[in-house]
């Protein structure tokens, strides 16, 4: 069992989006919000995502195809 | 006694032991070092200080180790230079440059934050140091890492120009160059850092990394004979070096080695990635992340995770986040250049066009203190440079053709 911790980011087109609700159902994953800002417009949750590595995998790539960008916790890393 | 009492999350205030933890397990907010400021007040003096080595370390008794510094004791204490040629220019009487593109050993202010982390990553007991880097901290890991005896470790994206990671090559770390698009590399380390018992300067050692930077105010505050400046000039990359600076500044206020602090903390960003000034313009603290398209590399952080942070402190302070195009960073470095004599890199010169910039919106004015932070070297990132500097006049080794090519400068 894996755990990661990740930042998600709506634009304005996705806010509507269940996309938190359709990783945990798509993919075995279990997904914990710890913290979050979200508007009518835009918006961001810190995310933990429980599972298997590969599963995790899926599940962001999964995310990042519904329209929203996913980051590790710390954002950018590379300076 | 120690002067760290532990770290401390900087949204929910949860506490934890001072080890290498970057994240609150509670909230997911950064942690930052806490400390015992009565027990610091009882130990530092500006005697102590102006006694000190000729480095950041004559600062020790406000950054965060432990025992005694063992890495970059030659870093810091740069150079804070008056310029009058530049002020003339743009008419400001108190200019002043803190030149960081002279800092030692790798020649940027990356120097200051790797030396703390380094130190307290021997502290900790790491014998690996690690980060991700298409520049500056990649070359002040591997050449700290080199001297202070830590295996190294650096990360790039594989499509990275080869001229870039020369420097990094020389020190012997080793390197892996990861394919893929810039948001894999940058999430395969964050996951390489969370499986491996190394010192990842950047990530599971930020807190004590990012306290580095403070030492830029401290030298400041010296320099100006035990003031801070009406204003400062601060390049904008995470949004880290900002909030440290304003730090820095606080800290000497609170220890009473200087007084009155009101100084206005201004940002710099390009323009082709500007999400802070972005943000700060439309008055919101959302950071909406962007794709980095601008000659000014070392400040390419679509998604600054400090950039929230920042946006505060500008906007409590009375400060600007300001943005420039790549033609007014270039025009930048070379007013820098012509004037003073410093040759920056692309960050330098998003900084000086941004000074420029909030001279000319009458922000700054002739009769106030400003200090612009000058933080990397223009000898790393000529090839951003190159088209604007033009070329050298080509003569014929005889007399006749130098005095023709002299006349037609004279023109």
């Amino acid at each position: 069992m894996a755990n990661l911790k990740v930042r998600i980011t709506f634009p304005e087109t996705k806010i509507r989006e269940p996309i938190i609700y359709n990783a945990g159902k798509n993919y075995k994953v279990v997904t914990n919000i710890r913290r979050a800002d979200v508007n009518e417009k835009t918006g961001w949750v810190d995310l933990e995502l429980l599972g298997e590595v590969e599963e995790i995998e899926r599940a962001i790539a999964g995310m990042k195809a519904g329209g929203v960008k996913v980051d590790p916790i710390e954002r950018n890393v590379i300076e | 006694m120690s002067k760290i009492k532990g770290l401390v999350c900087k949204e929910c205030k949860k506490e934890y032991a001072a080890e290498a933890i970057h994240v609150c397990e509670f909230c997911f907010g950064p942690l930052e070092v806490a400390y015992d400021y009565e027990y610091i007040q009882t130990k530092i003096s500006k005697e102590k200080i102006m006694n000190g080595p000729l480095s950041l370390w004559r600062y020790e008794d406000l950054l965060p180790i432990e025992s005694t510094p063992t890495v970059g004791l030659h870093t810091g204490f740069t150079p804070m230079i008056h310029a009058k040629n530049l002020g003339l220019k743009l008419g400001l009487d108190h200019l002043y440059i803190k030149n960081d593109s002279v800092n030692p050993p790798t020649l940027s202010f990356k120097d200051r934050v790797v030396a703390v982390a380094l130190t307290r990553a021997k502290e900790l007991g790491f014998d690996t140091v690690a980060c991700a880097s298409t520049g500056n901290l990649a070359n002040s890991v591997s050449a700290n890492a080199a001297q202070a005896g830590f295996k190294c470790f650096v990360f790039i994206p594989a499509d990275l120009e080869a001229g870039k990671i020369l420097g990094n090559l020389v020190y012997n770390p080793t390197v892996i160059a990861v394919e893929g698009n810039y948001d894999d590399v940058n999430r395969l380390c964050s996951e390489i850092a969370g499986e491996y018992p190394w010192a990842f300067v950047n990530i599971n050692l930020r807190p004590y990394y990012s306290e580095g930077s403070k030492t830029l105010a401290y030298e400041t505050a010296e320099a100006l004979d035990w003031q801070a400046p009406d204003h400062v000039v601060v390049p904008i990359a995470s949004g880290s070096l900002l909030t440290k600076i304003y730090k820095g500044f606080h800290e000497f206020e609170r220890l009473g080695l200087i007084s009155n602090v009101s100084t206005q903390i201004h940002g710099a960003q390009a323009l082709g990635c500007s999400p802070v000034a972005t943000a700060f313009k439309k008055k919101t603290d959302f950071i909406q992340p962007v794709k980095p398209d601008t000659i000014a590399k070392s400040l390419a952080i679509g998604n600054p995770a400090d950039g929230f942070y920042a946006i505060k402190i500008a906007q409590e302070t009375g400060g600007v986040i300001e943005s420039v195009t790549d033609k007014e960073i270039l025009e930048g470095i070379k007013l820098l250049a012509e004037n003073e004599g410093i040759f920056t890199e692309t960050a330098g010169g998003v900084t000086v066009a941004v000074l420029k910039k909030l001279t000319d919106q009458g922000v700054l004015k002739k009769g106030e203190s400003i200090v612009a932070y000058i933080t990397g070297n223009g000898l790393k990132t000529q090839e951003a440079i190159a088209p604007a500097v033009g070329a050298p006049s080509l003569i014929q080794p005889n007399l006749k053709s130098f005095q023709q090519t002299l006349k037609e400068e004279a023109k």
